[in-house]
């Protein structure tokens, strides 16, 4: 009872629990849980035989958060940045981590560097393509309908968005296309 | 070699790359064998983690074959075959001598608030990861295991994240024995820490979701109590219900940033990017435990603000635990488990997705299509 010292108490007896299911109450000690103190020392090092790691060479001028008294040993090298996304993304980490701004700023980039992307493929053999790039077909294969009539799914209310956020650049970016050439041929006509 | 490739929000295809190199001595390159696509490579998915760049190659749990080895690798050698946990980490700093693997402070210039993560952005390092050919895996003598001769390759791969995850968010709990344990999320990641719980000595273990097919999951193979939210008009006051008034002694947050079950936080945040993370299901876990409680969370969220009730946690006198989790520490005693039998990853593997067809796994997995509940990706041509 809630109101009084007593726990309410659980339906299952220990004996029932470890009778019922396989390995219960194998880690009830504490002592036997990995992460159980959370900071404790590793001797062994996990296999590393250095102190300070030996450091990567640094390739390219490598962006990093001012928050770091320096360029960490290791680093990747994927997609360094690049054009105006790129220019974003070095103003970006001249914010600490803890300023709006530096989030802010990269997630521009990010929408920023999937346009440079969409308009460069747009010049090379294969071509951004919405439908295939997005799975859809999956909706076919992977049984759309059957996986969402009847159930008591409740992102059904929003997954009408998906197509709107992945389309909705493209046909505005149509348009824009349009009524510019539009705007171009019209006095050219008259 | 072939790669799985980020082309923007809701975009993904396989391409061609340049296999990678070795850049510093104590890199290995890895030949993928097996990937699995994680629900936080959702996230990047749909364009919710700030840094992820166009061309970028996911993938956070992958085991393979070593390909080549830097000069400075002493415990791994060319035709060793590993697992290699997602977290990138030096092994020597000030938190991986302390076991904290997840927040090494020497490999991801990017951030100093998060680790350094295959696959996983620029926010987590910069580095590709392993839903490809070939990976670069750096401090190959630290992270890496080589696979036991006893274990299945889906077991292997699916240690390497989702269940040393699911396995730490209970220790995070902090159970002790008879403790009433609400685990917010049926995904797979929901499904072991449910079924850790009870290792760890709960009295009752509860399972929230709205995915019929992941609850049914949840009986079988954790053994719990399942509520599906949507069928009931506030799952708060029915967890109220279930426990005499009092709440639950623990609660697991294993939803994370694109939590359901409130239309504006969800659309703020998954669809808007105005948010971190939907709090829905952290709130939820808040209002859900008893007074003094203890909520652990290792839902993955972004790094902008979250509308969490912060009110009601201080309020009541919660402690909350959170981490990424530090993998490699997990599995001695985890291998244990799954030689036991008390825990067997691969009866959460679903799917198969060939590298080719990357583009229909991921619009499977995150549409919830054909019961998807786990998917493995398999990088190699036929």
């Amino acid at each position: 009872m809630t109101y009084t010292p007593q726990k309410p108490p659980i339906a299952e007896s220990p004996e029932e629990l470890r009778k019922r299911i396989a390995g219960w109450g194998v880690d009830l000690d504490p002592k036997d849980r990995p992460s159980v103190p959370k900071l404790a020392f590793q001797e062994d090092l996990t296999g590393a035989h250095w102190e300070l790691p030996e450091r990567q060479p640094e390739k390219y001028p490598r962006e990093r958060s001012p928050e770091h008294g320096m360029l960490t040993p290791v680093f990747g090298t994927a997609q360094p940045p690049s054009g105006v996304s790129g220019a974003i993304r070095r103003y970006a980490y001249r914010y600490s981590e803890g300023r709006t701004a530096h989030w802010l700023l990269l997630v521009l980039a990010d929408r920023v560097d999937a346009w440079e992307h969409h308009l460069r493929s747009l010049l090379t053999l294969r071509p951004d393509n919405p439908i295939t790039e997005t799975g859809v077909k999956a909706e076919v294969t992977r049984h759309g309908l059957r996986s969402r009539v009847g159930q008591h799914r409740t992102d059904l209310k929003h997954q009408f968005l998906d197509p709107v956020i992945v389309a909705g650049p493209w046909v505005a970016a149509a348009w824009l296309v349009f009524s510019g050439v539009r705007k171009l041929v019209r006095p050219l006509r008259s | 070699m072939r790669a799985m490739v980020y082309r923007g929000p809701y975009k993904v295809r396989m391409e061609e790359k340049e296999r990678p190199s070795i850049e510093h001595p104590n890199d290995a390159i890895v030949k993928v064998q097996l990937a699995a696509i994680c629900g936080s490579d959702l996230h990047l998915y749909h364009g919710m983690m700030p840094d992820t760049r166009i061309g970028h190659t996911f993938g956070h749990e992958f085991i393979g074959v070593v390909d080549e080895v830097g000069s400075s690798v002493r415990n791994l050698a060319v035709g060793d075959r590993v697992m290699v946990p997602f977290n990138i980490f030096c092994g020597t700093c000030w938190y991986c001598a302390r076991g904290l693997y997840s927040n090494c402070h020497n490999v991801n210039p990017n951030a100093t608030a998060v680790g350094g993560i295959y696959g996983y952005s620029h926010t987590t390092g910069g580095y590709d990861g392993g839903q490809s050919e070939y990976v670069r895996v750096p401090f190959a003598d630290v992270g890496p295991s080589k696979i036991p001769d006893w274990m299945d390759d889906e077991d292997a791969v699916l240690l390497t994240d989702m269940t040393a995850t699911g396995y730490f968010g209970a220790q995070l709990g902090d159970i002790v024995q008879g403790d009433v344990v609400i685990v917010f999320g049926a995904g797979p990641v929901g499904l072991v820490a449910a079924r850790s719980a009870w290792l760890m000595g709960a009295g009752r273990v509860i399972v929230i979701d709205h995915l019929d097919y992941r609850l049914e999951k949840a009986r079988t193979f954790a053994q719990a109590e399942t509520y599906n939210f949507t069928q009931y008009g506030d799952i708060v006051l029915e967890m109220k219900k279930a426990t005499d008034f009092l709440g639950a002694d623990v609660a697991i947050d294993c939803v994370g940033a694109e939590a359901d079950g409130n239309f504006v936080q969800h659309v703020t945040s998954s669809k808007l990017k105005l948010q971190g993370g939907s709090p829905v299901a952290l709130n939820w876990a808040i209002d859900s435990v008893r007074k003094g409680a203890t909520i652990s969370v290792m839902g993955a969220y972004g790094p902008l603000f979250s509308a969490v009730k912060f009110g009601d946690a201080m309020n009541k006198g919660l402690t909350i635990h959170t981490n990424q989790c530090p993998v490699k520490r997990q599995w001695p005693r985890l291998f244990e488990h799954v030689r036991n039998g008390y825990l067997k990853p691969s009866e959460l593997a679903t799917h198969r997705v060939p590298l080719e067809h990357i583009a229909e796994g991921y619009h499977m997995f995150s549409a919830k299509l054909d019961g998807c509940i786990k998917p493995l990706v398999v990088p190699t041509a036929a």
